[in-house]
């Protein structure tokens, strides 16, 4: 089998603050294979973004600090990289798109001069030959009037046209792998298909591989090969999509898809809410940290962390009772 | 029956049937356009809604869905007055404890007086639970504060009731002295409810409540609100862009598109026979958490973006996206909201039912 294009392992990235110290990402440890479109769901502060950052070393000292860990990708440690050598892999090797494009566009520079720099710096070419790999890019992109769009200011771009420039730029430069945060959460749901069918076909075609990070259950159904589950800094369960949805091992997973409102259901009795809420990244619960939550937790899930292993069902879980737990024939919402 | 009122007609004064607690006829909200920083000169109008109409039965839940800016939360505000509206009557039908009815009201027109009486009755719940509630006040206050309004009990009694709220939304007695920030998402949307809850009303307006919130939690507030309506016999006007989660609490459902209704009519109707061809984008656009059904599902891409509701196409406002449109038709004449099932409204002179879901 071939080496994978990113080896993430046992990542732990901390924050210190005024209230103690955060772990918002503690040991965690995935393979993602050359043009495999991987989806990273969880709640809110679950570590999703944090995961992401820290493979692109954009986590900001002091407060910030990736602990330990190792980011292999395509056979280098991009942590032991000099920061000169980590932006060349910024926007070249490893593209990475965000929730508001805003934050990674430059207000007073046309849209022209962003993607001819970016092109620049990432590629050998003249002024001239980075101009038309931009209007290319943008054509791909599916923009119209691409020549004439150069001219133009981000601010002149409504959200979905402006997640299309993020997504010409990041391609630009034909990385290896897109990790995109979020990239359609501040968009409208139209709009939102027409982003995700345009990624699909681009990373398809290219055979670019993908970190699609989403809260979004519903959005990583349609696009991912594979996915992982973070809860409170790792992750819980991971598997191809047909075993995450239709056979969830870990009682969190599982909970999640219960607590879906669903377009082809129509039910109208009460959801399977997860109880209570995300604990803390400080003072995490001993053991499992989903045991105050959940509806199976028992002596031995408190006294120690479950970790991350092969299920018998075929998917990575952390849960100490997945196997002798059958989630498949409790009722959805009969707990709780 | 005529679910709502047809075009051009306006609903006799004091004439409605038992079971309608709010009926809105030709609503307008126009918001002036100004230029000038010093001089502020109007130079045109952003009409946010457009002559909608549409009528709620007591008890049930109307749910209002479309995407950003269509004019959903402009409609609610409109039509609790937190928003003077352009044109347009609002009535309401309020009924007693005994059963009772009362004669309908017009929200629109109503002298403060009648106004804050009707305040009591009409609730609204924001969608941003961080911004709606006063950092600097305690629960308690928060909670109480409708009842101080409108003199409602001693505050010994209001205490006791802002106690009785929380228990019923599901938070602690107990903490009544906290401070928003020390609550969840979840919970500060629970207080925003309690809040609602105080003076008994029997319409609420929930504009977006559960769109900031994770899954989970979500869950957890939309069983809350369905208890509640069941325990109070609340009628709602729930609005939310998730077509899955309105599909969920929903007994009816408008869809909107720029200041418009394009299409209305019961749940599963809905979702199982649109006829709409922006309902049919929209409904293919919704991704469903199941690979299987997703790998077999088509989606109709709809081009560009949603035009600017200051200068909205001529004709049907759909026509500049709709992959159905017909030069020459839709986009010189304007298609009437019309009942073309019993029950079932929808504006468009080419309506078809596809099923998308
Ligand atoms: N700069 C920081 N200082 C302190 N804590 C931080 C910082 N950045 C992130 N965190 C904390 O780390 C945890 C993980 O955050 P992260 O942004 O990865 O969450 P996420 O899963 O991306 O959530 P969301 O879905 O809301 O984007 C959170 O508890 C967050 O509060
Ligand atoms: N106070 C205001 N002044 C001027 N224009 C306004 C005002 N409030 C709303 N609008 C405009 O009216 C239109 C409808 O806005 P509204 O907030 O009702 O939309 P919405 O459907 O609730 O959208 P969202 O899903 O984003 O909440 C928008 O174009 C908006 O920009
Ligand atoms: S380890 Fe225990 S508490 Fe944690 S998910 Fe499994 S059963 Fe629940
Ligand atoms: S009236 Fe014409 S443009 Fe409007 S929705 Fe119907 S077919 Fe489309
Ligand atoms: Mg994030
Ligand atoms: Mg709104």
């Amino acid at each position: 089998m071939a080496d994978p294009l990113l080896n993430v392992e046992d990542l732990r990235t901390y924050f210190s603050t005024e209230e103690g110290v955060v772990k918002a990402v503690d040991g965690v440890s995935f393979k993602v294979d050359a043009g495999e479109r991987r989806g990273v769901v969880g709640e809110s502060g679950c570590g999703k973004s944090v995961t992401a950052m820290s493979i692109m070393r954009l986590i900001e000292p002091p407060a910030g600090e990736i602990v330990t860990g190792k980011v292999e990708f395509d056979g280098r440690d991009l942590l032991k990289l000099t920061e000169a050598d980590m932006q060349q892999v910024r926007g070249g090797d490893i593209a990475m798109i965000f929730q508001d494009p805003m934050t990674a566009l430059n207000p007073v520079y046309t849209i022209g001069d962003q993607l001819i720099e970016t092109i620049l710096l990432h590629q050998d070419v003249s002024k001239s030959e980075a101009r038309d790999i931009a209007i290319t890019a943008l054509d791909d992109v599916q923009i119209p009037h691409a020549g004439k769009v150069m001219e133009d200011y981000p601010h002149q771009f409504s959200g979905g046209m402006r997640q299309r420039v993020m997504i010409a730029m990041g391609l630009s430069c034909e990385p290896k792998l897109l990790i995109a945060d979020e990239p359609t959460t501040a968009l409208d749901v139209t709009t939102q298909a027409q982003i995700m069918n345009l990624m699909l076909e681009l990373a398809e075609q290219r055979n670019t591989a993908v970190l699609l990070i989403t809260h979004d259950l519903g959005v990583v159904a349609g696009f991912c090969d594979s996915i992982q589950v973070m809860y409170a800094g790792s992750i819980v369960e991971r598997g191809t999509g047909d075993e995450i949805f239709h056979n969830p091992q870990h009682p969190y997973t599982w909970g999640l898809l219960g607590s879906m409102t669903r377009l082809d259901e129509s039910q109208q009795e009460r959801l399977n809410s997860v109880r209570g809420a995300p604990p803390s990244l400080i003072n995490p619960p001993t053991g499992c940290r989903f045991g105050p939550r959940c509806d199976f937790a028992q002596d031995i899930c408190r006294e120690a962390l479950p970790i991350l292993h092969q299920s018998q069902e075929g998917q990575k879980v952390a849960c100490h009772r997945s196997d002798e737990l059958d989630l498949k024939s409790i009722a959805i919402g009969a707990t709780s | 029956m005529t679910d709502i009122v047809q075009q051009g007609e306006t609903t006799p004064n004091g004439e409605l049937p038992k079971d309608v607690i709010l009926r809105v006829n030709h609503l307008v909200k126009e918001f002036p356009i100004t230029r000038g920083v010093f001089f502020k000169k109007q130079v045109g109008a952003v009409q946010a809604v457009s002559d909608i109409s549409f009528q709620v039965k007591r008890g049930e839940t109307l749910g209002l869905v479309g995407e950003s800016g269509c004019g959903k939360s402009t409609t609610a505000r409109s039509v609790l007055r937190l928003l003077e509206p352009t044109s347009g009557e609002v009535w309401f039908q309020g009924a007693n404890d005994d059963g009772s009815i009362d004669a309908p009201v017009d929200v629109a027109s109503a002298d403060r007086e009648i106004l804050r009486g009707l305040r009591r009755e009409l609730q609204i719940v924001f969608q941003d639970p961080y911004a709606s509630l006063n950092p600097r006040m305690t629960v308690a206050g928060i909670v109480a504060e409708p009842m101080t309004v409108h003199e409602m009990g001693s505050p010994a009694e209001r205490l006791e009731r802002v106690k009785h709220l929380l228990e019923v939304v599901g938070l602690s007695p107990e903490h009544t002295n906290r401070y928003p920030h020390e609550f969840s998402g979840g919970q500060r949307q629970r207080i925003g409810v309690a809040r609602a809850l105080a003076l008994n009303p029997q319409f609420m307006v929930l504009d977006e409540p559960v769109s900031a919130l994770d899954v989970s939690i979500q869950a957890q507030v939309l069983n809350l609100m369905q208890d509640l309506q069941d325990e109070f016999g609340l009628t709602y006007l729930f609005i939310a862009h998730d077509l899955s989660v309105v599909r969920h609490i929903s007994d009816r459902v408008a869809v909107m598109y720029l200041g418009k209704i394009a299409e209305m009519t019961d749940r599963d109707t809905l979702y199982d026979r649109p006829m709409h061809p922006y309902t049919h984008a929209l409904l293919s656009a919704v991704p469903i958490p199941d690979p299987t059904i997703e790998a077999s599902r088509k989606r109709i891409i709809l081009e560009g973006d949603i035009p600017s509701p200051s200068n909205p196409p001529r004709g049907c406002r759909f026509n500049t996206r709709c992959p159905k449109a017909v030069p020459g038709k839709c986009d010189v004449d304007t298609p009437p909201l019309e009942e073309l099932e019993p029950g079932h409204w929808v504006s468009c002179h080419f309506p078809e039912v596809v099923q998308v879901v």
